[in-house]
């Protein structure tokens, strides 16, 4: 596990602060600049070859961010990413295009994230000529083909001739896969992939991707809010807490032992489909929502709302990661007692 | 326990240039006082067009074919729209639609389009409505001062907050929920379906909730509707469908079987989470027989050729699959 080769993802201290947008009148009127907003705020992680790696927050944790700095479709405003043992924190255009055919995305809304004016032959065949992939026509033939046969939308030739609107939300989504496949990535980032997809189908997506990642040998990077999904979808975790990971490790240590609050509190308050829960008022550790990221409480940032917090959870320094071992992280000073 | 509302062969079908869909195909049951009844089922199945059927207000093209809809007492169907305004609608029965909370207008405060809301109905002055708005902030959980705050100004599960207010301002005995957790996160979720706990029994609401997520009709709903294409598969109690199988109890259906088993869970290792192949049907020419027999993975030859009828199979327990004939 020690093995570097085995790693093909490293992000280190990765941060995104976004500049707030200040007017002319504003600056004439000599009004303050509002704070950064630190969507990203020091993150770090790997990500092993041919693991499900998932990303967990609620909106605002920063996670989609997070995904975009992988993309690399937004610059980082600092920290490090390699990709593979290479260093890919800055790239230039023809290095960024080679990236990009590496790392591939699978975006939310299957619906917006195809053109309904291509036939599904021609929205498989665009990646091919944006990355200008030498290939016959036959060769691009048989690698449709075959990127259709992966996502089983068999057989493949009666969906070339079709358009998008006349497949469902299941199989947009495994077409927006097949997409991907097609370039032969060595990771996939998928944001939310089945949030907008029907309670049915979601079940059948995730499970077309793990066979697709188990068949071709990929890596997901799996970005969710949704915990009761990730026991079934990943092998290892970690939970965002405004723009810091404030718990990693393997999803069922996690889940089985949480260590920190809030991840507790993310836990227990994810429904299970089980009787006698109708006339109790569940109790719910943490209350009140999220704080915006351009008003971080200083100390632990979770701090504001942890059952737990003690003075010094506000005063001292931010807590690390800390390792407590079998590669079960934590960010919380007072685990111990809890 | 007293019946609020009662539907008796409701038939509402959509009238489109490619024929009628049977969106509501010929429902039957009842909710008592203060309870909550889930109805479930994958999109398509005819949930959110009985919700908008039961407020008497079906969206074009949609006309009502047969049936009753008793509520209080009252068919409301014959009405005309003026006494549905006037006693029905929002008085007596209200809904949070799904996505309400991105219908707020962006450009009033939160306390003026309540105040107007509020004026719509009843004639007030402004100070005792302005007062009325705040208890009824106070009773979601919002302090007055969200009154001068615009929508953008707020987080979603606020919004939802002031929605949830809005429907209960004339203190309706029906309150349709459609989705009113979905766009949120789990926590916000768990806090909201706290508060609607809460609520019902401070007032003694009864409630519909509506949704794809069984998990969370688990946590809220007394008794459970599952739906598809149009029809009650099952109905039970949330015993009887959740309960375990050792029992002698739990789903009868093999749709909601099929949904359960598809519904991931957080504490339980799930090696492979199972699905229904397929989607529900094009409800203009519904499958011969059982609607769901294209799907159901226990499907018979009677399957194909008759339909099964709604039949009580222990007290209070109802679900139309010809299993049941067989001795299971």
């Amino acid at each position: 596990m020690e093995d570097h080769t085995d790693i093909i993802l490293r992000v280190e201290n990765l941060k995104k602060h976004f500049e707030p947008h200040q007017s002319i009148a504003q600056a004439i009127a000599g009004q303050k600049k509002r704070k950064l907003v630190r969507a990203v705020d020091g993150v770090s992680f790997e990500i092993r070859r041919g693991e499900i790696f998932g990303l967990i927050g609620e909106s605002g944790s920063g996670k989609t961010t997070a995904g975009k700095l992988v993309m690399k479709l937004i610059p980082q405003t600092s920290g490090r990413m390699f990709f593979d043992g290479e260093d890919v924190t800055s790239l230039g255009k023809a290095e960024l295009i080679a990236y990009r055919r590496k790392v591939q995305m699978i975006f939310q809304d299957p619906y917006a994230s195809m053109n309904p004016r291509f036939k599904i032959r021609d929205v498989l065949e665009e990646p091919l000529i944006i990355h200008k992939i030498k290939a016959s026509r036959d060769e691009r033939e048989a690698m449709i083909v075959q990127a259709l046969t992966e996502v089983k939308m068999t057989p493949p030739q009666d969906f070339m001739g079709r358009w998008p609107h006349m497949l469902s939300g299941g199989q947009r989504q495994r077409v927006s896969t097949a997409r991907t496949l097609i370039l032969n990535p060595k990771m996939l980032v998928a944001d939310e992939p089945v949030s907008m997809i029907d309670l049915s189908t979601r079940a059948e997506i995730l499970h077309m991707m793990k066979d697709v990642q188990r068949d071709l040998g990929l890596t997901y990077l799996y970005i969710t809010h949704d915990l009761s999904t990730t026991r079934y979808f990943t092998d290892r975790i970690a939970v965002m807490y405004l723009g810091r990971i404030v718990e990693m490790g393997r999803a069922d240590d996690i889940i089985d032992h949480p260590l920190h609050p809030y991840t507790r509190a993310l836990i227990d308050a994810v429904p299970e489909p089980e009787s006698g829960k109708v006339h109790v008022v569940k109790e719910l550790p943490i209350s009140g929502e999220i704080p915006s990221p351009a008003h971080i409480p200083p100390g632990c940032r979770f701090h504001t709302r942890c059952p737990y917090a003690k003075p010094e959870c506000s005063s001292l320094p931010e807590p690390e990661l800390e390792d407590v071992g079998m590669g079960h992280f934590h960010a919380c000073r007072r685990y111990k007692e809890l | 326990m007293d019946t609020i509302l009662r539907v008796e062969n409701l038939k509402m079908y959509y009238h489109t240039s490619k024929g009628a869909v049977k969106a509501i195909d010929n429902l039957n049951f009842d909710l008592k006082v203060g309870e909550t009844l889930g109805l479930v089922g994958e999109s398509g199945c005819g949930k959110t067009s009985l919700g908008t059927s039961l407020l008497r207000m079906p969206t074009p093209p949609g006309r009502y074919e047969s049936g009753r809809i008793i509520l209080d007492g009252k068919d409301i169907i014959p009405m005309s729209e003026r006494e549905i305004r006037k006693d029905i609608r929002w008085e007596k029965i209200s809904m949070v639609f799904q996505g309400a909370m991105n219908c707020l207008t962006p450009v009033y405060t939160i306390g003026r389009q309540m105040l107007e809301t509020l004026k719509e109905h009843r004639e007030m002055e402004d100070s005792y409505a302005t007062e009325l708005i705040k208890e009824y902030l106070g009773l979601v959980g919002l302090p007055a001062e969200v009154m001068g705050r615009y929508p953008h100004e707020m987080s979603g599960g606020m919004k939802q907050r002031v929605v949830i207010a809005t429907a209960l301002f004339l203190k309706p005995s029906v309150v349709i929920l459609d989705e009113p957790t979905t766009a949120l996160d789990v926590i916000v979720q768990a806090q909201i379906i706290n508060l609607l706990k809460k609520l019902k029994q401070t007032f003694n609401l009864s409630f519909i909730f509506i949704t794809h997520d069984l998990a969370l009709e688990a946590e809220i709903s007394d008794r459970l509707c599952v739906m598809y294409a149009g029809k009650i598969a099952e109905l039970g109690t949330n015993e009887q469908i959740f309960g375990p199988a050792a029992a002698g109890r739990g789903a009868n259906h093999p749709y909601t079987e099929k949904l359960l088993a598809s519904t991931p869970r957080l504490h339980r290792k799930v090696e492979k989470l199972s699905y229904i192949e397929g989607t529900p049907p094009d409800l203009i020419s519904p499958p011969n027989g059982c609607r769901f027999n294209p799907r159901c993975h226990r499907v018979m030859e009677r399957c194909r050729n008759e339909e099964p009828p709604l039949r009580e199979i222990e007290a209070g327990h109802f679900s139309s699959c010809w299993l049941n004939d067989e001795g299971r």
